[in-house]
């Protein structure tokens, strides 16, 4: 059954025609050609297609459209403001964080909703964070150097 | 030194316009048959090309794994591509350096001393002579054979090889882009297809209409002989149709793997082609102290954590295929003939997937989205495979018995040595033993009969038998090799093959006479090792740790310690670990210190080994494929666990600077001494050894019961 669902993503309103059952992160990527989030596995197990809705990490891969009407969706092409790299994105180039690189959309956005709350986290509070995200690659201390020091380099513009 | 002997790449791709043009002005294109699998190869390759041509890294476009242009280099695998891809470059590029600086120096008359480079513009004394690569390119034709005599920069004048420079792939990755599965063409045709749970399997019965209704939106059905799919301009169409499949395809026939498939016993039961080396003293073996232990491994998978993707395009009477396979040259000659193609009408063109770790299903996903395109001439099909199908139908690791055993003289040193291998081949990529190994091509009528298997050959490294000869000084040594070619699955190349199962039953043993010896495990594999190399990164690694000096530790904390020498002629690594032990391991703390030659990359060296420890620590406490009622067992993550955030210890990484000596693979040196370190670590622990892997919980509590 198609319907129309309207909510917002990356400070955008949207509105689209789609079986409510559709997967958000179908409709993020096929409907409305946000292909950052990834899919990974489909049931909630890798964090490759984690989101925020409503600044909190959730799965796209499982979670349906229709759930997210009139909510705040914020995927990693949301992240940069400005044009700017958003400062988590920066770290993790200084850090060179990455070897093939496909964790990265879904921790980017978990590693942003932990600073939004926690600028200053601690090494356990970053993995407990990080934990629903699988790295095959093994850049795990890395992005949580990088998640540290993007906290600081926040906290520093806040001030 | 760094040597001037043709490397294979060249060997095979020896014109240098096969690898190098300037067509752009102010930019070069240099090709590669290696391409990026999360290596950060790009990289390490650009820096190359730049400091032997002089140019700055942002002048050079690396074109990799496109056939139409890209130098044809078999398989990005086994720790070669700096070694070989990355050597050919830097050949290459010198060569065409001096030619070009051989004819500035012509026509100005003047000695190429005189002459410098910079950005790509030539100097003489310093001073500008309007010429540069792009303007004097008209005049020198590079269709010529490379001579590989070419003088290379030698090393302590770098200024770009060892010196850190970013990854380049990295800015696209942090946005989110850069995947082979982002690419969206107008029109696009997405594709799914169902996969045989086991090899030979046929299609008894499957309910198409319950299948359509499952897809929500029409959908198409290819059905040719046990080969299936679903077409539809809807990606989630095809998907829902897909799972909806597999819940109801039935299969019969074929040669379903009993369920003890891969256990010790199992491999023993095997037919097996047999080998056996001798090395060292010859006569009669010495008397003295028999040890011997046997250690197993089981099946794994490569679990990448993007599923595979390829797309695909038939346009008059041309095949395209992007695809994120290891070997594009190779994929496109085995396309080619599994769909009859001539193979000049093939063209594949490599795009980055999630990372790759051995043989996984990018080159069957681009046999899926080929055959597919040839059915819909004119569209650009699309595949993405799912979760629950990489488990189950992608090529898988294979397990291996290995027994050791050793006669000690009278100082507890081994007079004698052997090592026994049952295994599977470790190899059926595109192409080996003359298959296919294309799990599509193997559905289809008239698929061609298998040609009997065979292991990577020992002079390539070897498969079964990578690393299985000791590295220390044995003045006997027996290997006997028991190949089992009948394998009934689909068993081939994860990181490593068979050299980090080796290691870790090498290990543990030397751990094992150690203790025999009363000696400290470091001073006992010190006592045993000659080569200055091999001991300083021992002693690297011991002193990093702090090893001597440790304290006691705590009840059930304990370290140990791995060593090995990648292929035996690879990079040098060790490993100590610290572990925490109750009931399950938990890793405290890794040192590592390796040795591999001139670094290109420094830090995507150190990324490497790391990545390359925490998977290792991963196959050794969690992995392990099963299988049930003929087929794999493990559906999710949740039935395959790997190492995940909560796990990871800090890791501390000393590189050993060694300029003078050529590179050497590493993508693969961690992976089997931290195994290894693990292993020891926790039968220090336990006070008791477990040599079948992995360690997991349900052992360590059956070893701490069974006291
Ligand atoms: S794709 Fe959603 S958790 Fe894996
Ligand atoms: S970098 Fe490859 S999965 Fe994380």
């Amino acid at each position: 059954m198609t319907e129309k669902y309207g909510f917002a993503v990356n400070g955008r309103p949207v509105s689209v025609e789609c079986d409510g059952t559709a997967p958000l992160l179908s409709v993020l990527r096929e409907y409305l050609g946000l292909r950052g989030s990834k899919f990974g596995c489909g049931t909630e197990q890798c964090g490759a297609c984690m989101v925020l809705i409503d600044g909190k990490p959730e799965y796209s891969c499982s979670r349906e459209v229709s759930t997210v009407a009139g909510r705040d969706v914020t995927t990693v092409e949301g992240l940069a403001k400005d044009g700017g790299l958003h400062p988590l994105q920066q770290a993790l180039l200084d850090e060179q964080a990455g070897q093939c690189g496909y964790c990265l959309s879904g921790i980017l956005v978990s590693a942003a909703a932990l600073l939004e709350k926690n600028p200053k986290p601690s090494r356990a509070e970053i993995i407990a964070a990080l934990d629903p995200h699988l790295c095959r690659c093994g850049i795990h201390n890395r992005v949580i150097r990088a998640v540290q020091k993007a906290g600081a380099a926040l906290a520093e513009t806040a001030r | 030194m760094i040597s001037n002997t043709l490397p294979l790449s060249l060997i095979d791709n020896p014109i240098l316009s096969q690898w190098i043009a300037f067509e752009q002005p102010g930019r070069v294109r240099v090709g590669s048959g290696k391409v990026e699998i999360g290596q950060g190869i790009l990289t390490a390759l650009t820096q190359i090309a730049a400091e032997e041509l002089d140019v700055r890294p942002e002048q050079i476009n690396l074109v990799s794994g496109q056939t139409d242009i890209s130098p044809a280099e078999g398989f990005t695998s086994g720790s070669y591509s700096i070694a070989v891809g990355g050597a050919s470059i830097r050949l290459v590029c010198a060569e065409v350096r001096s030619l070009f600086l051989d004819q500035v120096a012509e026509e100005l008359r003047c000695p190429v001393s005189e002459l410098s480079i910079e950005d790509g513009r030539f100097l003489r004394a310093g001073k500008e002579t309007g010429r540069d690569y792009w303007s004097m390119a008209g005049e020198i034709t590079l269709d010529r054979r490379a001579s590989g005599t070419a003088p290379v920069k030698r090393p302590s004048t770098y200024r770009i090889v060892g010196k850190h420079l970013p990854r380049l792939d990295l800015p696209a990755k942090v946005a989110g882009a850069g995947f082979i599965h982002d690419i969206a063409t107008e029109n696009l045709m997405h594709a799914r297809v169902l996969r045989q749970p086991w090899r030979g399997a046929n299609l008894a019965a499957l309910d198409e209409s319950a299948v359509r209704r499952a897809a929500g939106t029409p959908i198409e059905i290819i059905r040719e002989g046990e080969f299936v799919a679903f077409t539809s301009g809807s990606e989630l169409a095809v998907m829902r149709a897909s799972e909806a499949a597999r819940a109801l395809a039935q299969w019969q026939g074929g040669a379903q793997p009993p369920a003890d498939v891969g256990s010790p016993a199992w491999l023993k039961r095997q037919a097996s082609r047999d080998k056996t080396t001798d090395t060292g003293k010859p006569g009669r073996a010495p008397a003295g102290r028999m040890v011997e232990a046997s250690y197993s491994r089981p099946f794994l998978t490569y679990g990448s954590i993007g599923t595979s993707c390829a797309l695909a395009e038939f346009k008059d009477g041309a095949l395209k295929a992007w695809s994120h396979s290891q070997g594009p040259a190779v994929l496109r000659e085995w396309l080619a003939r599994a769909l009859g193609l001539p193979s000049a009408q093939v063209n594949v063109f490599h795009r980055q997937g999630a990372g790759a770790y051995g043989h996984n299903t990018a080159d069957d996903a681009a046999f899926d989205a080929s055959f597919i395109a040839m059915r819909h001439p004119g569209r650009t099909v699309r595949v993405q495979w799912s979760r629950e199908d990489e488990f189950a139908a992608a090529p898988i690791s294979t397990a291996m018995a290995i027994k050791l055993s050793a006669t000690l003289d009278k100082d507890n040193k081994p007079a004698d040595w052997k090592i026994e291998i049952w295994s599977p081949p470790h190899a059926q990529r595109p192409g080996m033993n003359g298959n296919s190994n294309l799990l599509g091509a193997a559905a289809l009528p008239n698929a061609p009969p298998l040609n009997p298997l065979g292991d990577v050959p020992d002079e390539r490294g070897g498969g079964a038998t990578r690393n299985a000869v000791a590295i220390y000084d044995l003045p006997r040594h027996r290997l006997i090799h028991h190949l089992l070619p009948e394998v009934p699955m689909r068993t081939s190349s994860l990181r490593g093959l068979g050299a980090w199962a080796n290691v870790f039953a090498i290990e543990s043993f030397i751990d094992e006479l150690a203790d025999i010896a009363g000696e400290d495990p470091v001073n006992y594999r010190l006592s045993l090792l000659t080569d200055p190399r091999a001991r300083r990164v021992v002693e690297t690694a011991a002193r990093l740790s702090g090893w001597f000096e440790q304290r006691k530790l705590p009840e059930g904390r304990a370290r140990g310690f791995g060593f090995a020498r990648y292929k035996n002629i690879a990079s040098f690594a060790a490993v100590v670990v610290e572990v925490e032990v109750d009931e399950d391991i938990s890793l405290k703390k890794i040192w590592c210190a390796a040795d591999a030659g001139l670094v290109i990359a420094p830090d995507g060296a150190r990324n490497q080994l790391e990545g390359g420890i925490i998977q290792g620590a991963s196959f050794v406490m969690r992995e392990q494929v099963r299988f049930e009622d003929g087929r794999v067992a493990n559906q999710t993550w949740d039935d395959y666990p790997i190492l995940r955030f909560s796990d990871i210890p800090e890791i501390e990484i000393e590189l050993i600077d060694n300029p003078n000596e050529p590179t050497l693979g590493l993508g693969e040196a961690s992976v089997g001494p931290t195994g290894a370190a693990i292993g020891n670590a926790l039968a220090r622990a336990l006070g008791r050894r477990i040599r079948d892997l992995p360690l997991t919980r349900e052992r360590i509590m059956a070893t701490l019961l069974s006291e």
